[in-house]
């Protein structure tokens, strides 16, 4: 299963509606990257609205890809974690403080915008 | 007592198998959506160690019907190399596979009892339940 990226100016966005799985989690973390880089995008939108469950290896490539992508010049922002994900998140004792993160899909993209300074 | 299945853990996606049907499981028993969650990221985390430790093995479900209170019961159990030090890896931050470290102690906090039994060699066998409130 591969999630989809799309590309919108020079940001890309990501829904992820499926539940995600180990593998495809590190399918979507070689994608995202090589997207970027093909790309040439500045900013990235990873909507989590549809998921339910973050275990602690998800948690861990989220923020992975995070770091990775910021590595490369690119700011990505998680948006629309539910409230029972950023519960269990934190009785797993997994606190993402370096993660930047925003309310739903408008204002992530209003987050990128002010990072990016356009 | 009176229900129980389980789901053979041996490939990677059987720990998404694990977690929906924990997740349908504790729906039936009547846990909000927080505590499905938590339950079904407790599942996630027993069933990736025994996928990344032992191979092979299995977690179990029980519902459990007091006469006072209703809850999930979950077993994770296999035949791998057993753990030597329990007091260590309930320890916050400690990974031997490059992960988070959040686990075993992170499953401890989600859930309300706890009990791991592990002998070097033979395996382990963690089970955990969480109450209805």
């Amino acid at each position: 299963m591969r999630i989809p990226i799309l590309k919108l100016h020079n940001y890309l966005l990501i829904s992820i509606q499926i539940d995600l799985d180990d593998q495809t989690a590190i399918q979507f973390q070689e994608d995202l990257l090589s997207k970027i880089h093909e790309s040439g995008a500045s900013g990235v939108v990873i909507d989590l609205t549809s998921v339910d469950i973050i275990d602690s290896f998800i948690a861990k490539v989220l923020g992975d890809v995070v770091t990775m992508s910021d590595l490369m010049g690119a700011k990505v922002v998680l948006t629309g974690i539910q409230p029972a994900v950023a519960m269990t998140l934190i009785d797993l004792g997994i606190h993402m403080q370096d993660v930047p993160t925003a309310l739903d899909l408008e204002q992530g993209l209003i987050k990128l915008r002010q990072e990016l300074e356009e | 007592m009176d229900f129980q299945s389980c789901v053979n853990i041996k490939k990677e996606w059987d720990i998404v198998g694990a977690r929906q049907l924990g997740r349908d499981i504790s729906r039936k028993v009547g846990f909000g959506t927080v505590d499905q969650a938590r339950i079904a990221t407790a599942i996630s985390e027993l069933a990736r160690n025994i996928y990344l430790y032992a191979g092979t093995g299995k977690v179990c479900f029980e519902v459990l019907e007091e006469i006072d209170h209703k809850g999930i019961a979950i077993i994770a159990m296999d035949n791998g190399p057993g753990i030597r030090e329990i007091s260590q890896v309930m320890e916050d931050g400690f990974s031997t596979s490059g992960g988070l470290g959040a686990g075993l102690p992170g499953v401890k906090r989600l859930m309300d009892e706890f009990d791991i039994q592990s002998e070097e060699g033979k395996g382990t066998e963690i089970r955990v339940v969480k109450w209805l409130r």
